[in-house]
């Protein structure tokens, strides 16, 4: 698995939250989060990182930080994937607070954080689950966000699962398909999961198939996303469910079939593609792909 | 403005021993806001973890699941008087009170004070006006089921020891024999619509009668008793029957609790007005509160007086 982890400059990365926040906030409130980051990171009694991570949209307020296409650029540079474009302030604050008791030994930083985790709140939960990808010893917190990925809580399980790179970077395979197939179950889109194309695995088109069948079965709908990780090992049976898809009165779904099937190393693919050269060209013509498929449909 | 159109918080209540279709009602019923007292379940916890879950479910799980329904939910942390009585615990459940006591939404310490009135119970219920006084938090006094009066009159001194002001300070679960006190001491005085053992809302109704409605305001806490968690609505409904004006009963059945609470920066009435539609799809998508439907709550437009008296 990529470890691109490892290649972060934590100096760097709070030293540009910092910039971001100064860009943001009321000089009362940059004061306020500047002087306790420091205080934090000299070293604190434990709760008062509890009561000031928790005290942190009460001084920034929740205003989207609505980054600028430089400070994007910043982000992806920092760490491949990370992508705080749909963070809000108070979340941008919250990570910047844990990010100042790094510099504790990996197991005090890793006793804090799990308590911070256990004892979260809605808000604080999405706010550490998205921080995952850009905090220390991330390897250490893999059953952690399998965790996140179980909340019943959906808002909580897309700040895991969505935007988010620490999934396909360091979930295994096990956990990664729960991820995938939870996403399909709880309606959120596939598109919006970062890797989802290079952590497509056999065992999962297999899991993605079933569900399908099983959605038929009850008269369900199908999301024409769930074909997309399905595509590049689709063969035998998987093609005659294809077929249905292809054939399917919805036009997302009909696009959805011409992509997986293109990207199936199957020669009964590419058949059942000659067979319908009409719906294949609209598609190449039209340009779509899997993220104008998934754009498209959640927008339903 | 008719009963139907009229907003009803209910500051105290336990939402965690109530069903689904309790919120549906509420709502259906007119209240917007709700607050969560952490307090005991019933079976006495042996071992601080179970609070530590019991706390990150207040200020999570299901303040999430009143959201599903449409209900503003608020909740207060501490250690109740009765399991104070554990010392191991207690000791336990004091380091925990800081994680949780500044997060978003909770509007205050409590409910805290005496049940038996033992040593043990008044050491925490100290050490819990200190932590409040420290971190500045309001308080919620529960006052004692026996003894009430003396209970009652002990629970403000201890809030006066420590410096607290009482206009800082919501005490609960009063009744004809503590209101004078409580009301002339500057406390917000609360009472508590909860058949059998508190109050009833046609005693309610005279109280307010006597006492009219400054810093008086009306509560169910409703639980895993036989309790009513209709009691704010029905009590505005019985008020208005027998006579109280409509702006009073808006004023103890929604706006004192609101000016109480609100001064813990936790709490405004732009979180319920400004709330976004309850979102069909997260409703009902996947593995959520409602799993494969529900029936609607349906009110009778116009409740008869049997209907909504609570003894």
């Amino acid at each position: 698995m990529a470890n691109s982890q490892q290649q972060i400059n934590f100096s760097t990365l709070r030293s540009t939250i910092h910039t971001w926040l100064e860009n943001r906030l009321s000089s009362e409130a940059l004061t306020w989060i500047t002087e306790t980051s420091e205080k934090l990171e000299m070293g604190t009694e434990d709760w008062e990182f509890f009561a000031s991570f928790s005290g942190v949209p009460q001084k920034t307020g929740k205003e989207l930080l609505e980054l600028s296409e430089q400070e994007g650029k910043q982000a992806e540079n920092l760490r491949r994937g990370w992508q705080p474009e749909h963070w809000s302030v108070d979340q941008l604050g919250r990570t910047y607070l844990v990010l100042s008791i790094a510099n504790k030994g990996k197991d005090d930083f890793l006793d804090i954080l799990e308590k911070t985790f256990i004892s979260s709140d809605m808000n604080e939960a999405i706010a550490l689950y998205q921080s995952l990808p850009v905090l220390p010893h991330p390897e250490d917190l893999t059953k952690r966000a399998a965790e996140g990925i179980r909340s019943n809580i959906t808002s909580v399980f897309n700040a895991v699962a969505l935007r988010n790179p620490y999934p396909a970077d360091f979930m295994d395979d096990g956990a990664w398909n729960q991820v995938v197939l939870k996403a399909l179950f709880v309606e959120s889109p596939l598109y919006l999961i970062d890797g989802i194309d290079r952590r497509a695995n056999e065992k999962l088109a297999g899991m993605l198939a079933d569900y399908a069948h099983e959605r038929w079965a009850a008269d369900r709908s199908v999301s024409p996303e769930l074909w997309r990780p399905v595509g590049p090992f689709a063969k035998g049976d998987t093609i005659d469910d294809l077929k249905k898809v292809l054939t399917h009165d919805d036009e997302l779904q009909q696009q959805a079939a011409v992509l997986a099937l293109s990207a199936s190393p199957s020669d009964q693919a590419q058949a059942l593609l000659d067979e319908h050269p009409e719906t294949v060209d609209k598609v190449k013509e039209a340009g779509i792909d899997w993220n104008t498929i998934g754009v498209r449909f959640n927008k339903k | 403005m008719s009963i139907d159109e009229m907003k009803f918080i209910d500051p105290h209540v336990h939402m965690v021993s109530r069903t689904t279709d309790d919120y549906e009602a509420m709502r259906q019923a007119g209240v917007v806001a709700v607050i969560e007292p952490a307090f005991w379940l019933g079976q006495p916890r042996t071992d601080a973890s179970s609070m530590l879950d019991y706390f990150s479910m207040i200020v999570g799980w299901e303040r999430f699941r009143a959201e599903q329904f449409g209900v503003r939910h608020y909740c207060t942390i501490g250690l109740n008087a009765k399991e104070a009585n554990n010392e191991q615990l207690a000791e336990d459940v004091m380091e925990l009170l800081p994680r949780f006591a500044n997060k978003e939404g909770v509007v205050a310490i409590g409910e805290i004070g005496y049940d038996d009135m033992t040593d043990l119970e008044e050491k925490y219920f100290h050490l819990q006006l200190e932590l409040a006084k420290k971190m500045d938090k309001l308080v919620l006094i529960h006052t004692p089921h026996r003894n009430k009066k003396q209970g009652t009159s002990r629970s403000m001194d201890l809030c006066e020891e420590h410096g607290l002001d009482p206009s800082r300070v919501i005490v609960d679960h009063n009744n004809e024999e503590t209101v004078e006190e409580v009301l002339d001491r500057g406390y917000w005085t609360a009472f508590t619509i909860y058949p059998g053992t508190k109050m009833g809302n046609e005693r309610m109704v005279d109280i307010v009668k006597q006492y009219g409605t400054e810093r008086i305001f009306v509560d169910s806490a409703a639980d895993w008793g036989k309790s009513d968690p209709l009691g704010v609505p029905k009590t505005a409904q019985l008020m208005l029957d027998r006579g109280i004006s409509k702006e009073d009963v808006q004023i103890v059945c929604y706006q004192n609790a609101l000016d109480a609470y609100k001064q813990s920066g936790q709490m405004k009435e732009e979180d319920w007005l400004d709330r976004p539609l309850i979102d069909q799809s997260k409703t009902y998508g996947g593995n959520t509160v409602l799993r494969g439907g529900s029936k609607p709550f349906i009110e009778k437009e116009h409740p008869d007086e049997d209907d909504i008296i609570i003894e």
